[in-house]
């Protein structure tokens, strides 16, 4: 039952074939068995899954109409709080930290009878693109153990493709939702920013940092989407608008008339050849499916990467400023003689790993006077191109593609020592949350040369969200006609055993 | 170590001064700046907190509206320009006190900015009136407080730990910085004190504010610098922080200027620094240098989304604005029938809105005013806090000015109530019955008081028959003496010269 879909699981539990409570025991077992070898997560709250799993099935028994996803069973990032239980976001610097509240999704989730199985590894503070980060040790791609499942989120797009969870929340500040979907043959979407409340996710940059959901298929984002999303009046940021119909959008599987653009510049040198293989097959079943591709241009996205690094690092040092030891997770040299700005330093040089530092380190450069207007306040100068580039593009197309990720998982290790070289995984996501729009990455097929899941990433303009759907549930049905099946049937199982 | 000052004549002969003054006001508001906690002064330490205030991770935060509305009153009372677009900012820096280790402001772009606020001084030619031009009022947060236990003083150093109280942290502060104020000469402490009191009366009359000093919900930073005269050349400033009342505010710029000039004398350079000034040796000594100076990177605040004050709300608000205090005082000096330097020293002394209060609840102006400027005013002074903070209020004088009319309080008791209410015995009629204080009204025991007297001292009651009024006197005494003093004199008087045949 586990290799089931959220909404078929929803249905079985809602129809009283299954109890919520056995859904949940099933995905604990699984974990339980394979998370030894994945590591997807980082803290597996059991009795408090089971609890909530109990009330779905209480509120059922006493009739009580139940929301699309009562009673299934979700891994949530380890970014995004959630009261009682530990929250670290990978990082040492809150290890043991317990948060006295729910963040707003939590709380949507709670609201939905969505239960919560635990806490899922990252890189430490969502910096990184491939899990390796984590103050805790990196998480496997259950499609090939000795690679990286993405990241920042490889925790939570592992425990989809390794069964361990139907659901998950990712957070994306650029590409930590897609890529690590991109990569596990998973689906995920970093909706339009302000679309779902960031009330009580750790911020690592403010204004590019956006949760959404992650899942096995395109529907199941779309449900998800559907209870995170939506006005919350204690994040400023978000959008006061209903939730774009994303779930009638995922259900249409029709994408005739429309017209979809290829950004000529996320593509060619750079990505590998069986990564464009799949791609290029893509715009062709695309354009068998009735719809018009057009070639469309963005030339400021080669300034993004750039830009990206010096407005988050710039954030970061200032997000990141609060782990002090003061009033929460690690105090290190607290020894009744050292005054509190030593102990300050000796916690955040003891308590922050070595990406996080860089970062805060750039940040704090850049911020500095005498270096703001050429660092920041160009990024920002940057961002405005790129974001008329989107508007540009999107006065000739209804979304853009291309691919998620230059290439398929590489090794673990294997970029570990070149921060530039994992810079560049994000190539192709990053300008969407610099423009703060939505984008999807669907699993488009296996590359021959490795046989990994390869990503296709759609693109559309903010608060248009329904259209990634659309265009997502369209491909997907078309891709899962053309393989007989969805790509996940084709991932090894982990055990051995049946699936 | 105290350092050389020189005689202010002299400093005045030298230099000319500048001002410059930053004064922080908390607002009344409900609830905190960015979250919906309680602002109660003086609550139990971190029973007002919640995870925004507390910097908690994942946190964010919510602007408070009415604080939004509350500055742009205070702007528009200043004169200002209110911004159509404005951010706030996030200044950085690393202190316990504070939860995020930024402190949400508003950097190049304040909500109000260039306006202005004309003072008054009195002047060896009298009053004159001095322009204090307004750079900007912003919105920011305050920071928690640190508690240094185990030392003597009560400072960080020496002290063996520290607590940190984040009832204050994230409560509404508005911040208004003057631009520089040239030409005040020898008036310039005078000005700055002024201003601060102004300033002071405005934001009471907006209501936005409890602008008390003493509780740090008005904050003045007092900078000066001197030019030597004629040369045209802006010298280096000193800021004096946190000087907590007005009288310290006029004592802070008038002795730094004395440093400064010593200094000067002597060929010593003034080293650009904060200031702190001590109440009771009155000079100020050095506190943190700004030789390495804090880099702020500040940069705009992105949790929040820029405010943009609708200009036909600020078009409301600006309808909303009471009486201007200076428009108000010149209107009360016709109705009252009295002269500038009585005006003055009721605004010197602070007690221009209470003496208000005071007679719209009925009381004699002549005689709220001779309360507040005297008594009152004296013995506030004498405890070293503010007029309005002695423990009398205006419905205290009123009453008391009541009692007094109605014959049954004689100022001598009058007095003593003041002091009973001061003391905390209560409202004025607690004090007139605990204490007993009545005018001893009644004519029986009056008239056999004097009855008592006549026959104690014959012979001036034999001289008062004759004529010699004088001799009432001494009778007069006698009574007031067996009635403890609760007696009204001059009733007393009047009975023993009608029982005298006079
Ligand atoms: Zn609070």
């Amino acid at each position: 039952m586990i290799t089931q879909n959220a909404s078929e699981m929803a249905a079985a539990v809602a129809a009283g074939e299954i109890t919520s409570e056995a859904l949940t025991q099933a995905h604990l077992s699984r974990i339980a068995e394979v998370d030894e070898k994945v590591h997807a997560f980082l803290h597996v709250d059991a009795e408090g899954a089971l609890a909530q799993a109990r009330a779905v099935d209480a509120a059922r028994a006493k009739g009580e109409k139940l929301s699309p996803l009562a009673g299934v069973p979700l891994a949530l990032k380890d970014v995004m709080v959630q009261k009682g239980v530990p929250t670290t976001c990978g990082s040492k610097i809150l290890e043991g930290w317990r948060p006295p509240y729910d963040a707003t999704v939590v709380t949507k989730l709670k609201n939905a009878g969505v239960v919560i199985l635990g806490k899922t590894n990252m890189d430490e503070f969502a910096m990184g693109s491939s899990t390796e980060n984590s103050a805790y040790g990196p998480t496997h791609n259950p499609w090939d153990l000795t690679r990286i499942p993405g990241g920042s989120g490889g925790g939570s797009s592992a425990s989809l493709a390794a069964f361990e969870a139907p659901l998950a929340i990712g957070t994306d500040t650029g590409g930590s939702i897609r890529q690590p979907a991109a990569v596990t043959g998973t689906v995920g979407v970093k909706p339009t920013y302000g679309g779902v409340s960031r009330y009580g996710l750790v911020a690592f940059s403010s204004s590019l940092d956006q949760a959404g959901p992650c899942a096995r298929t395109v529907l199941d984002a779309a449900l998800l989407h559907e209870i995170i999303g939506g006005h919350d009046t204690y994040d400023s940021t978000s959008i006061d608008a209903p939730v774009p119909a994303v779930v009638a959008a995922a259900k249409m599987r029709n994408v005739k008339g429309m017209r979809i653009g290829v950004v000529r510049e996320l593509g060619g040198e750079g990505y590998q050849a069986g990564v464009l293989q799949r791609f290029n097959e893509s715009v062709e079943v695309l354009r068998g499916l009735g719809a018009e591709i057009i070639e469309v241009s963005c030339p400021h996205f080669e300034y993004a990467l750039p830009a990206y690094y010096l407005i988050a690092p710039s954030e970061c040092s200032s997000n990141l400023a609060r782990f002090d030891a003061m009033r929460f997770g690690l105090r290190v040299g607290d020894d009744r003689a050292r005054s509190a700005e030593e102990v300050m330093n000796l916690t955040r040089e003891a308590g922050f790993g070595p990406e996080v530092k860089r970062r805060i380190i750039l940040g704090t450069y850049a911020l500095s006077s005498g270096y703001y207007d050429a660092y920041y306040g160009s990024a920002q100068k940057v961002r405005t191109l790129i974001i008329n580039d989107f508007n540009a593009a999107f006065a000739q197309v209804d979304v853009l593609i291309s691919p998620t990720s230059p290439t398929t998982a590489f090794k673990i290790g294997e970029k570990a020592d070149d921060p530039l070289a994992m810079y560049l995984n994000d190539i192709a996501t990053i300008p969407v949350n610099l423009a703060g729009n939505c984008a999807m990455s669907i699993p488009c097929g296996l590359a021959p040369e490795d046989g990994l899941p390869v990503g296709l990433q759609i693109i559309a303009p903010a608060m248009a969200d329904d259209r990634l759907y659309r265009v997502g549930g369209a491909l997907e049905a078309a891709f899962n006609e053309a393989w007989g099946g969805p790509l996940m049937n084709m991932a090894p199982s982990l055990t051995g055993g049946v699936r | 170590m105290s350092e050389a000052m020189l005689d202010y004549d002299d400093v005045i002969a030298k230099y000319e001064p500048t001002l410059g003054l930053e004064v922080h006001v908390e607002l009344n508001t409900n609830s905190k700046m960015f979250c919906g906690c309680a602002t109660v002064f003086g609550a139990e330490p971190n029973t007002q907190v919640c995870p925004v205030c507390l910097g908690m991770p994942g946190s964010l935060p919510f602007v408070n509206e009415r604080a939004i509305e509350s500055t742009i009153l205070i702007g528009l009372a200043l004169n200002c320009e209110i911004a159509t677009w404005c951010r706030f900012a996030r200044k950085n820096y690393f202190y316990p006190d504070m939860p995020k280790n930024f402190q949400i402001s508003q950097y190049d772009e304040p909500i109000c900015f260039n306006g202005y606020l004309d003072v008054e001084v009195e002047t060896d030619d009298g009053m004159r009136t001095f322009r204090v031009e307004i750079e900007r009022v912003h919105m920011e947060e305050d920071t928690g407080k640190s508690l240094h236990m185990g030392g003597a003083t009560g400072r960080i150093h020496g002290a063996d730990y520290s607590l940190l109280d984040y009832n204050r942290a994230g409560i509404p502060l508005v911040e208004i910085v003057t631009k520089m104020v040239p030409g005040t000469e020898k008036y310039a402490p005078l000005v700055a004190k002024a201003y601060v009191a102004e300033l002071r009366d405005i934001l009471r009359s907006l209501g936005v504010s409890d602008v008390k000093m003493e509780q740090g919900s008005l904050r003045c930073d007092a900078n000066v610098s001197l030019s030597p005269r004629g040369s045209g050349v802006l010298g280096t400033r000193s800021e004096t922080k946190n000087v907590n009342s007005l009288r310290s505010v006029e004592r802070a710029i008038r002795s730094e200027m004395q440093r400064h000039a010593a200094r000067l004398d002597d060929g010593l350079k003034v080293v650009q620094e904060t200031r702190h000034f001590h109440e009771d040796s009155g000079i100020t000594t050095s506190g943190r240098s700004k030789e390495t100076a804090e880099d702020y990177r500040y940069f705009p605040e992105p949790d929040l989304v820029p405010i943009a004050p609708d200009p036909a709300w600020v078009e409301e608000l600006r309808a909303t604005l009471p009486e201007r205090p200076s428009v108000v005082r010149a209107r009360l000096q016709k109705e009252w029938n009295i002269a500038d330097k009585e005006m003055a020293s009721m605004v010197n002394a602070g007690v221009l809105a209470v003496v208000m209060e005071t007679v719209a609840l009925g009381a004699d102006s002549t005689k709220a005013r001779s309360w507040w400027v005297g008594e009152i005013a004296r013995q506030a002074n004498e405890r070293g806090v503010e007029v309005i903070d002695v423990g009398v209020t205006p419905s205290d004088v009123a009453r008391i000015v009541e009692l007094v009319a109605m014959g049954e309080l004689t100022d001598k008791l009058a007095r003593q109530v003041v002091d009973g209410v001061i003391a905390g015995e209560g409202r004025p009629d607690d004090v007139v019955a605990t204490r007993g204080l009545k005018v001893v009204s009644d004519d029986g025991a009056l008239l056999l008081a004097i009855a008592t007297a006549i026959a104690s001292d014959a012979a001036a009651a034999e001289k008062v028959r004759g004529g010699n009024l004088n001799a009432a006197g001494a009778l007069i005494g006698l009574v007031m003496k067996a009635t403890q003093g609760q007696a009204d004199a001059a009733k007393v008087r009047e009975l023993l010269l009608k029982e005298l045949g006079q």
